[in-house]
C-alpha cells in the first residue's frame, strides 16, 4: 500500500507544477489589482469580477457563445456526412481519407489563417477569379467580419468533429443496419433510428471539443474579423498582452474555465452514455 | 403440401469466388428446415439471399409464389434470427420487440397485443424494460426470436442462432425452439454447422458442402442411408469400409458386432472382418471398442452397451459381424 502510494507521487508532482500552480496563480492574480503601469498588486479584491458583468464584456461573451455554437453546428452538419462517407470507404481508403482531414494540422495554425486572407482579401484569390469571370465588378469584401470569422472557426475546428464522429461511425455494428432492414426499415428509417442514435456519442463528443475550442480562439478573429469581431479570447489576449492588466485578464481567463470545465462534464457524461450504448454480443 | 420458398438455379460469387455454383430447394409451409455443413459451405449465403440481405449473381428465389430476388430485405415477409442477434443496444427489450410493428405501422392497440403474446410466448415478461446489455446471451437470443417473430412472417430464418450458448443451455432452447415452431406452424429455415442439433431439431436437412448440396432428406434417411461420403463422415461416427468394387460401405458403429474369433453362433451372420481391440474407451452410456483389422492398418469402432455380458479388453482377437440389410453402399 505504502509503495502504491509513492506510485503516483510523480504524476502528482508533474500535475502540480505544470496545471494546479500556474491555475492557482491565476485565480490569485484574479482577484489582485493593477498599479497604473501594470504591476499586480495582491489585495484581494472582486472588482475584476465585477466588471465582467459590464454590459460590454456581457455582450462580448454572448457573442463568443453565438460564434461557439453556430460553429459547432456548422461542424455537425459538415463533419458528419464526411466522417460517414469515409466510415463507408473500403478498410484500406479509410486510414488515407482520415489522414486528409488531418492533414491542415501539420501546418502552423496561424499560417493556416494567413492562408484564407490571402484567399478571401479584397485582391485576393477568389475576388481575381470572380472578376476574371466577369460575375463582379468591384471586389467583394469577404473579410474582416463575421462571416469570415465563422468561415475560419468552422475551417480550422472541423477535424476535431470528424474524428469522434468518424470513430462512433466505424465501430457501429453493421449487422444492426442488417437486423433492422430485416425488420421493415427502409435505409433512411433504419439510419434515423439506429445510426443517428448510436453514433450520438460521437457528435457530443465532438461537439464539445469544438465548442470549448472555439470559445477560447483569438487567432482567427484577429487575423480574419480585423477589429470589430473581438471574442472573449481577443479581450483576454489583449488583457495581457496590451492593456497590461493582467488581473482583469485572470478573472476573464477563470471565467471562461469555468465555462469549459462545465462543458467537459458534459462531455464526461456523453462518454459514459457510449460505453452504455455498446453493442453487446455475447 | 404447400410450397413456401423455391430457390431456383442461384448462384453466388463473391468477387471471384464461387460460394454457390448453382443451387435448387424448395422449402414447404410449415417446414423445419436445416441447412447442414462445415464453415464456408454457402449455408449462411443462401439463408442471406432468402432474407435479401445478398443479391444472387444468377437464379430467382420465390415466397409463396412470389418472386422477390429483387425485393430489398424490408420488403420481405420473411424474418432472421441473426447470430449474435443483433439487439439495439439502445432500445429495451419491449422497443426491440416493437421495432418490426413501429416500421410497418401497425396500429398501437395491436402493437401492444403483439408484443405482449411474444413476450409471454418467449417467457420475457420480467425483462420488457431491461436493455440488452443487461441480459444473458440465452435471454437475448429469447429476445431476437421474438422480434423477428412478432412480425408474423412466413418465414423465420435462423442463423446459427444457439451458437454462443453454451451446452446445456443449447439443449434447453433447441427444445423450445421446436416447440415453438410446432406450436405456430411457422416455416422455420434454420442454418447450423451443429449435425446434433440439426437431427434433433429438424424435418428435413439440407447437407451442403462447397455450395451444392450433398443430400437432401430426413434426419433419419441421413444418419441411417447416407449417400455420399461426405453425409456420413459429417453426420455421426461412421467406418468407411472399402470394397473391392470401388464403393464404400459405411457402417455406423451401432450396427457392427463383435464376437470371439473361432467361436461364434449360429444365429447370426458370419464375421466378415477379424482384427484385434486395441482400445476400450469409457464414453457414460458406451463403451467404444477400437478394433485394428488384420491385413491393413484400418482401425474401426464398435459399441459395447452397459449391459452387455461380454465385456472386450485391449489385446483380444475378435470376428466383426453385421446384417446384410444395414449395410450403406456409397458410390462418391
Amino acid at each position: 500500500m505504502k509503495n502504491g502510494k509513492l506510485m503516483v507521487l510523480p504524476t502528482v508532482a508533474w500535475l502540480s507544477l505544470f496545471f494546479v500552480i500556474p491555475m492557482l496563480i491565476v485565480v490569485a492574480v484574479s482577484f489582485a489589482s493593477r498599479t497604473a503601469y501594470g504591476q499586480v498588486v495582491f489585495n484581494f479584491t472582486f472588482a475584476n469580477y465585477a466588471r465582467i458583468t459590464e454590459s460590454l464584456y456581457l455582450s462580448i461573451f454572448a457573442q463568443t457563445f453565438i460564434v461557439a455554437v453556430i460553429t459547432t453546428l456548422f461542424t455537425i452538419v459538415m463533419a458528419y456526412p464526411l466522417a460517414y462517407y469515409i466510415a463507408s470507404l473500403p478498410k484500406k481508403w479509410q486510414q488515407p481519407g482520415l489522414i486528409l482531414v488531418m492533414v491542415p494540422f501539420w501546418i502552423n495554425f496561424l499560417i493556416r489563417s494567413y492562408a484564407w486572407v490571402i484567399i478571401l482579401r479584397t485582391q485576393g484569390v477568389l475576388n481575381t477569379i470572380l472578376m476574371k469571370l466577369g460575375l463582379i465588378t468591384i471586389p467583394m469584401q469577404f473579410l474582416y467580419n463575421d462571416m469570415a470569422v465563422l468561415l475560419g472557426m468552422i475551417y480550422s475546428l472541423l477535424p476535431f468533429m470528424v474524428l469522434p464522429v468518424y470513430v462512433s461511425i466505424e465501430q457501429l455494428d453493421r449487422r444492426l443496419l442488417e437486423a433492422a432492414s430485416d425488420l421493415g426499415a427502409s435505409p433512411f428509417t433504419a439510419f434515423r433510428k439506429v445510426t443517428l442514435p448510436l453514433t450520438m456519442p460521437g457528435v457530443a463528443a465532438g461537439t464539445i471539443l469544438v465548442f470549448i475550442s472555439s470559445l477560447g480562439m483569438f487567432i482567427v478573429p484577429d487575423v480574419m474579423g480585423g477589429a470589430k469581431s473581438a471574442l472573449i479570447g481577443n479581450v483576454i489576449q489583449n488583457q495581457f498582452l496590451s492593456a497590461r492588466d493582467w488581473p482583469f485578464g485572470s478573472a476573464l481567463s477563470i471565467v471562461l474555465a469555468v465555462m469549459s470545465l462545465v462543458l467537459i462534464i458534459l462531455y464526461y457524461k456523453a462518454i459514459q452514455g457510449q460505453k452504455g450504448g455498446k453493442s453487446q454480443n455475447a | 403440401m404447400k410450397e413456401m420458398v423455391r430457390v431456383q438455379g442461384i448462384k453466388k460469387v463473391f468477387d471471384d469466388t464461387v460460394v454457390i455454383p448453382g443451387l435448387d430447394l424448395i422449402i414447404n409451409d410449415g417446414e423445419f428446415l436445416t441447412l447442414l455443413g462445415p464453415s464456408g459451405c454457402g449455408k449462411t449465403t443462401l439463408l442471406r439471399m432468402i432474407a435479401g440481405l445478398e443479391t444472387p449473381t444468377e437464379g430467382t428465389i420465390y415466397l409463396d409464389g412470389k418472386d422477390m430476388t429483387k425485393l430489398p430485405p424490408y420488403k420481405r415477409d420473411v424474418n432472421m434470427v441473426f447470430q449474435n442477434y443483433a439487439l439495439f443496444p439502445h432500445m429495451d427489450v419491449e422497443e426491440n420487440i416493437r421495432f418490426g410493428l413501429k416500421m410497418k405501422q401497425v396500429p398501437k392497440d395491436e402493437q401492444d397485443v403483439r408484443v405482449e403474446k411474444l413476450l409471454k410466448l418467449t417467457h420475457l415478461e420480467k425483462f420488457r424494460h431491461r436493455f440488452p446489455s443487461e441480459m444473458s446471451g440465452g435471454q437475448q437470443q429469447r429476445v431476437a426470436i421474438a422480434r423477428a417473430l412478432v412480425n408474423n412472417p412466413k418465414v423465420l430464418l435462423l442463423d446459427e442462432p444457439l451458437g454462443a450458448l453454451d451446452y446445456q443451455l443449447r439443449k434447453k432452447l433447441q427444445i423450445e425452439l421446436k416447440n415453438l415452431q410446432r406450436q405456430l406452424g411457422i416455416t422455420f429455415i434454420f442454418v447450423t454447422h451443429d449435425q446434433e442439433e440439426a437431427l434433433t431439431m429438424s424435418d428435413r436437412i439440407v447437407v451442403m458442402n462447397e455450395g451444392e448440396i450433398e443430400q437432401d432428406d430426413t434426419p433419419g434417411n441421413l444418419y441411417h442411408k447416407p449417400q455420399t461420403r461426405f453425409v456420413a463422415k459429417f453426420i455421426g461416427e461412421t467406418n468407411f469400409l472399402e470394397q473391392e468394387d470401388g464403393s464404400t460401405n459405411v457402417m455406423r458403429p451401432e450396427k457392427l458386432n463383435l464376437c470371439p474369433e473361432g467361436f461364434h453362433g449360429q444365429d447370426h451372420p458370419k464375421p466378415k472382418l477379424f482384427g484385434t481391440i486395441t482400445d476400450v474407451i469409457f464414453y457414460g452410456t458406451i463403451d467404444k471398442v477400437f478394433v485394428k483389422l488384420d491385413d491393413s492398418e484400418q482401425k474401426v469402432v464398435a459399441y459395447q452397451y452397459f449391459d452387455d455380458i461380454k465385456k472386450w479388453q485391449a489385446g483380444e482377437r475378435v470376428g466383426i459381424w453385421w446384417y446384410p440389410q444395414d449395410e450403406v453402399m456409397v458410390h462418391k
